[in-house]
């Protein structure tokens, strides 16, 4: 690729290119389609769930008290107070999703912007900037989202904030790298030479040679927020019950998972399905869109 | 190399220091009154008054950092509200727990990682190698504590094999050491194979097997040991992800490490136990990836010093 006829619409058009090439992968195949079932129960959840996920049924549990296992009126089974799992798994699927899209996208338009800026600027902007992020990776991310989580009250837009405040870092590390090397090069000074502003060359020439590295960063960066959500959930300091989230619908019932194990499992199939689909995906399409990385893999 | 070693000692000095800031700052935000805490509900005024003096919470921001990091720098992490304990000394005796359980995390997750790692570099292509990689893409998607909880259903419960949790034996210590390797066990079982396919097709290699080697001496000789060292210098920065691991793992086995307390301490909103841990864990981390640095160029002379 030579880097003096590389204009902003380039990326775009290599796109088609890339949908086709990502289904002649079966394993890419796969995370397509969960992730599609994922996308699909989100929007059309109101209307498909067989059950109301709130409504504690008399006849969801056993004489004794105790939740029932999968059976053909509720699918997945019933859970400690005799809701429908199935139903509220759908529920869940909304949940994981706008986590995974509001903190993610949020992450990645944090770390985009601190890591061209502080790859363009250099001087006291990269050293205040790559500091502060050298000093946030040091905090190990699940605890700092704890403590971030223990004062604000938790709900599902302050989850979202905590893991995004969590997980702009690499990708600003990574973006920063490649703006570094970038804007050194001679079309870089040619733009300045020409009169271009700063704004201009970090926008229309900086950043569209970073898309590639940002998209499979933000697909990547769903699987990492959807087990930070579901994990955060789990210990109880994520999406707040009744809200259903798959986290916390294990956190519910854990302590019955000897009596009732589908109630931990089939919740956590879902999150190892769904971050393993965003994976994949992310996965192949670093493949694709980097051609320097294949040799790797 | 003196020089090197002074400069990133230095920086690692300011990040911990950045670290305590930034720690204190969020102490600063929680919105909980830690003498209305520790006074308990029926105190009055007086009493709460009195406690916020003790503790000088009424000082301006910058004095209670002062106090703080005088602190710190005593290994002071100061008092939990609702144990009344110091938690320096609730972590000192949780500690041997945890890392006890991250050296069998770290043993479980090489000798997973590098085996499948190996057997799917010699493989490549075959569909041994490409079952090998989906297990290590579901050891990186796994939710840690779903593991947890499937391997106790699995082993614990159904099979008996091992107790239900707890701590002592060396029984107690399989499974939760499996669940929290399985997650770097999925990284490093990628690295090493591509790290072993770059180093199979090296000159070296070739120069080998010509000189009429056995498969296994040209592998186990030459070309593992290499493959190896580029891995063995990431180990410190696993410690990032054991320092998360640990709350989770240790929270679903009942492991009593500091994971746990950092857990506990979670449902009780006991700030500075949460912050003693975090600033523990911090620690941990930059040391490990100081250790990363400096072992790195020892291990593998082709890494040049920055």
């Amino acid at each position: 690729m030579s880097a003096v006829e590389v204009s902003p619409a380039a990326p775009v058009a290599a796109q088609r290119g890339v949908l086709g090439r990502l289904i002649r992968r079966p394993l890419a195949v796969f995370g397509l389609v969960v992730i599609a079932i994922a996308v699909f129960a989100a929007v059309f959840g109101p209307w498909i769930v067989p059950h109301d996920p709130y409504e504690q049924f008399f006849e969801g549990l056993s004489l004794e008290g105790a939740p029932l296992p999968p059976d053909a009126q509720f699918w997945f089974g019933t859970d400690l107070v005799g809701r429908d799992l199935f139903s509220r798994l759908i529920y869940g699927a909304r949940t994981s999703l706008i986590i995974g899209i509001v903190a993610n996208g949020l992450a990645v338009f944090t770390g985009s912007v601190v890591g061209i800026c502080a790859g363009y600027f250099r001087g006291w902007v990269e050293t205040i900037l790559m500091r502060f992020t050298d000093l946030m990776m040091a905090f190990p991310a699940l605890l700092l989202a704890i403590v971030l989580a223990a004062i604000f009250t938790p709900s599902l837009w302050i989850v979202a904030m905590v893991i995004a405040m969590v997980n702009w870092v690499q990708i600003a590390r990574v973006i920063y790298t490649e703006t570094r090397s970038l804007a050194e090069r001679d079309f870089i000074d040619a733009e300045r030479a020409m009169g271009a502003g700063h704004m201009r060359i970090m926008l229309r020439h900086i950043l569209p040679h970073q898309l590639s590295t940002i998209i499979v960063w933000a697909t990547l960066g769903i699987a990492t927020t959807v087990l930070l959500e579901a994990t955060l959930s789990f210990l109880g300091i994520g999406v707040q019950p009744p809200i259903p989230s798959w986290g916390n619908i294990i956190f519910e019932n854990q302590t019955y998972f000897t009596s009732a194990p589908w109630l931990v499992f089939i919740p956590g199939a879902a999150i190892l399905l769904l971050a393993l689909a965003f994976n994949l995906v992310g996965d192949a399409l670093r493949d694709i869109l980097d051609p320097t990385q294949q040799g790797h893999h | 190399m003196l020089a090197y070693v002074a400069r990133r000692l230095l920086q690692t000095v300011l990040i911990l220091l950045g670290i305590s800031l930034v720690t204190f700052v969020l102490l600063y935000l929680v919105p909980a009154d830690p003498a209305r805490q520790i006074a308990g509900r029926s105190a009055t005024a007086q009493t709460v008054e009195n406690i916020r003096q003790q503790l000088g919470l009424n000082l301006p921001f910058y004095e209670q950092y002062l106090r703080y990091l005088t602190g710190l720098l005593h290994g002071d992490f100061g008092r939990s509200y609702l144990q009344k304990t110091e938690v320096a000394e609730l972590i000192r005796s949780r500690l041997p727990a945890s890392l006890l359980l991250m050296c069998g995390a770290i043993f479980c997750e090489l000798l997973l990682g590098l085996t499948m790692g190996v057997v799917a570099a010699l493989k490549r292509g075959s569909k041994t190698d490409n079952g090998l990689m989906i297990v290590s893409f579901v050891g990186v998607s796994a939710p840690q504590f779903v593991i947890g909880i499937l391997l106790l259903y699995v082993f614990a419960v159904q099979l008996g094999w091992f107790p239900i949790g707890g701590y002592g034996t060396f029984k107690h210590l399989v499974l939760p050491s499996i669940t929290l390797g399985f997650l770097g066990a999925g990284w490093y079982s990628r690295m090493m194979r591509s790290s072993l396919i770059d180093v199979l097709r090296q000159d070296y290699i070739r120069t080998a097997r010509a000189k009429g080697l056995t498969r296994a001496k040209i592998l186990f000789g030459h070309a593992i040991p290499n493959a190896i060292l580029p891995i063995i210098a990431m180990i410190g920065i696993d410690i990032g992800l054991f320092m998360s691991g640990i709350v989770v793992v240790e929270s679903v086995f009942g492991w009593p490490g500091i994971g746990q307390l950092a857990w506990q301490a979670i449902q009780r909103i006991d700030i500075p136990i949460i912050m003693g841990v975090t600033m523990i864990s911090a620690f941990a981390i930059v040391l490990g990836n100081l250790l990363a640095d400096l072992i790195a160029p020892w291990v593998d002379p082709r890494i040049k010093l920055r």
